[in-house]
């Protein structure tokens, strides 16, 4: 896969940005030694595993890109069955649970949009039922199968449309791939739209938007971060990907409001099960969830917005034609 | 060789399916002891239990940790015995006494008088998974007669979900390993066993862990 050079750019961007931010947080702790930026450094250490890691995957091959994004969706799913009540009877569930992963993901590289669509919202959806009731424990049965799905849905399928969306074909142009840079797009704009609505929220918020699920979360952090992420996303989308800049827009509007929603949908859950983190993996941040929340809303929805705005060819579509 | 293949055991299989399959959560890894003598005292969920809190340690200090485990289990066949023994450098433990000659437990403190690191499950067995069973008294022996060695308290959860007893199909989950402060000996060994019996309730209670059953 030659990547683009405006996917090389880009991370080139990112990298300098993360320098900047390495070298204010270093200044910070030599001008105000008594100060405690612990978590702001780590926060930043973090940061450079992820990008590199993340520009390993993206400029590696494609192939590494499909199973980047499959691991990721592994640890978020084994996060969230970690964390929330599970029943001894369905050990056997969730190993069904974990295998949809592979599959999941085959069906990104074998480019057949028809299943990987409808795979896990509906074979999985009647399959993990039957694996339970073969097993015969009813006590729980109906929250077992609920939250066992729902982050399935959440972790895996929304997920994997970042991996799908690297393997669209536009229909006028079937041996370009247009993926990387609407990938990067994606990813970089939500985890913007991330730190900017924490910095307008900081600087500026006072009135709550959802006190009783996220009392942190503000009126002016969103506005602000949302507006902001609209702005980024009309001048980077021309430059990253084929959406003009009207269409980059409404596709930042999107990855905004879809980021905000899939934060707080997290951190309602967490708040029901009485944790501050979703985990331990990456310091300063908390686990894998608290890093991809608003990518469980954002990636779906950005994913369907372009698959609408552009004539795509996939496996199911191009066979036989 | 055998040196060989126990390093090889750890660094090849064990810490890849702790990293990437599983994953821990460490909380106060300091409180861990950088040598011996050192008796770490763990509450028993699963056969993944002594692996794991090996693979805490780095792998130039594998020869000088000993989980204690049970002889008349471990010793069933002539394959499983030579594991137990030469990659787990277990120390048996006999748990029919039948001889008088010697204590039981006395192999543990010589292992701690050479400064090697003792695991112990107090717990005796891995019983129910995920429940915290009585400790048996003879932890409060071990420290009696090795007043120097600390006791270091260790709560492990999420492993009687990875492999619970009397299963074989390893389920992913993620780990939490909370290590707690040294148990003094102070002579009595009821005080000792509630010392020991509170501390790993408050670390089991520390997680807010939702219930497995």
């Amino acid at each position: 896969m030659t990547l683009d050079p405006s996917v090389r750019w880009s991370l080139a961007a990112i990298f300098g940005a993360l320098l900047l931010s390495t070298i204010i947080v270093q200044t910070l702790i030599r001008l105000k030694p008594s100060g405690d930026f612990s978590n702001l450094r780590q926060r930043v250490n973090s940061w450079w595993v992820m990008v590199t890691v993340f520009s390993l995957a993206m400029t590696l091959s494609r192939n590494v890109s499909i199973v980047f994004f499959g691991f990721m969706s592994f640890l978020a799913l084994k996060e969230f069955l970690s964390l929330i009540p599970t029943r001894r009877a369905d050990r056997r569930v969730l190993f069904w649970a974990y295998l949809a992963i592979p599959l999941q993901f085959y069906l990104v590289y074998l480019e057949w949009y028809g299943m990987f669509i409808i795979f896990i919202p509906v074979y999985m959806f009647l399959l993990l039922p039957l694996r339970m009731v073969t097993i015969g424990q009813t006590k729980g049965y109906v929250r077992a199968a609920g939250t066992i799905h729902w982050g399935l849905m959440l972790t895996v399928f929304c997920l994997s449309h970042t991996a799908f969306m690297l393997v669209l074909r536009e229909s006028k142009a079937p041996d370009s791939f247009p993926g990387p840079g609407l990938v990067l797009f994606l990813v970089v704009l939500t985890q913007l739209n991330d730190v900017c609505q924490f910095i307008w929220g900081k600087s500026l918020g006072r009135r709550k938007i959802l006190p009783k699920v996220s009392p942190g979360k503000t009126w002016a952090g969103f506005l602000g971060g949302v507006s902001t992420t609209t702005v980024i996303a009309w001048q980077a989308g021309p430059f990253l990907t084929m959406l003009n800049g009207w269409q980059s827009s409404v596709a930042g509007l999107i990855i905004g409001i879809g980021g905000f929603v899939g934060d707080v949908n997290l951190s309602a859950l967490k708040r029901d099960l009485q944790v501050k983190d979703s985990g331990s993996l990456l310091p300063g941040h908390g686990g894998i969830l608290d890093r991809v929340d608003s990518l469980t809303y954002a990636a779906p929805l950005f994913f369907h917005y372009v698959y609408w705005l552009y004539d795509f060819q996939t496996f199911g579509t191009s066979i036989g034609q | 060789m055998n040196k060989l293949c126990r390093l090889l055991f750890f660094a090849l299989f064990v810490r890849p399916i702790m990293l990437i399959v599983l994953g821990l959560n460490v909380r106060r890894r300091e409180g861990l002891p950088a040598k011996g003598p050192a008796v770490l005292v763990a509450n028993h969920n699963s056969h993944l239990d002594a692996v794991t809190l090996m693979s805490l340690f780095p792998l130039r200090m594998l020869p000088k940790i000993r989980p204690v485990a049970a002889q008349d289990y471990f010793f069933r066949n002539p394959w499983l015995k030579w594991f137990a023994l030469r990659i787990m450098g277990i120390l048996p433990l006999d748990r029919e006494v039948k001889s008088k000659r010697k204590h039981p437990l006395a192999g543990i403190n010589e292992a701690l008088d050479r400064g090697e690191i003792v695991i112990v499950f107090p717990e005796g067995s891995r019983g129910a998974p995920e429940q915290l069973g009585d400790f048996k008294v003879g932890i409060a022996h071990i420290a009696k007669k090795s007043p120097k060695a600390p006791v270091i308290p260790i709560y492990m959860h999420g492993l009687g979900k990875v492999l619970p007893k009397g299963e074989a199909l390893l389920v992913p989950f993620f780990l939490d390993v909370f290590i707690g402060e040294p148990i003094p000996w102070e002579g009595n060994k009821t005080e000792f066993m509630e010392d020991m019996t509170n501390q790993m309730t408050a670390l089991a209670e520390e997680g807010n862990f939702s219930p497995w059953e």
